[in-house]
């Protein structure tokens, strides 16, 4: 699917586009948050949350490789 | 200069609509009523702004990949933290300490120094020498009851090992002691949060 058949105006791609960089950006900040948090519990020598909180990483990595793929849908090259 | 399409008429100005679909031109003016230089440089910038916010996104996601790569990373050395118990060790026999002083020693390894207290109240203390901000050694300051840090000025309550002041925000990692035969045998490590 080109741009130019997705069916959306110019405009209408741009808030996607924005929509999607928000979440990305949102999930980003998630995953931060979590590697500090989990940094700072297991030098604290809680060692529990350190796999939770990996699996927890990877969900969201799979969210934001999920939107990176709508985003390519969107307008590839 | 002002720009004005009668200086540079476009070649192919009827043609220009097949030529330049879907662009929207930064002056809000149609075509028709643009400089002939933007006909020789057509930029669309509504794309030109997609393909950077594209990028822009792409590298978010490899910053976020490599935050769970480091998340495993964690994990692993969560592992190998949880397996490792440290074997007990004699530090000190009690008379070598008097009240009020600090012997630096290490455990439980030759490179891990701790700080063994004999406090006022009688009992012994120890903790690890490093400050819990960015591993600065810390210094016992036994008359005001604490332990000082000076990089940064972080203070440590000398009976609890907690932060008082300055910038650390976790406690020193206190080392477990148990006294038998009057030595002093140190048995664990305690990593402790806030």
């Amino acid at each position: 699917m080109s741009p130019a058949d997705d069916g959306h105006t110019p405009d209408q791609r741009g808030i996607l586009l924005d929509g999607i960089l928000f979440l990305v950006g949102l999930i980003l900040m998630l995953q931060l948050w979590l590697l500090t948090g989990t940094m700072e519990a297991f030098l604290g020598g809680d060692l529990e949350i350190a796999w939770p909180a990996a699996l927890a990483s990877l969900a969201c990595q799979a969210l934001n490789l999920g939107l990176w793929r709508i985003l390519g849908a969107l307008d590839p090259r | 200069m002002q720009d004005h399409p009668a200086e540079f008429p476009p070649d192919n100005a009827s043609q220009a609509p097949a030529v330049l679909p879907r662009i929207r031109f930064p002056d809000g003016r149609s075509e028709a009523d643009q400089p002939g230089w933007r006909h020789a440089f057509p930029i669309d910038w509504a794309r030109d702004q997609v393909v950077s916010r594209r990028d822009f996104t792409r590298l978010m996601v490899l910053t976020g990949l490599a935050f769970t790569v480091a998340q495993f990373g964690v994990g692993l050395a969560s592992l190998r933290a949880g397996r490792a118990r440290p074997e007990p060790k004699a530090l000190a026999r009690v008379e070598e300490i008097p009240v009020g002083e600090t012997m630096r020693l290490h455990y439980p390894g030759p490179r891990d120094p701790i700080l063994l207290t004999h406090l006022s109240t009688g009992a012994f203390v120890a903790y690890g020498q490093l400050c819990t901000h960015l591993q600065c050694p810390v210094v016992p300051r036994a008359e005001l009851g604490r332990l000082e840090c000076p990089c940064h000025n972080g203070w440590f309550d000398l009976a609890e090992g907690r932060p008082m002041a300055g910038p650390p925000r976790r406690p020193l990692t206190r080392i477990q002691l148990e006294i038998r035969d009057g030595v002093i045998h140190a048995t664990g490590v305690e990593e402790r949060t806030a």
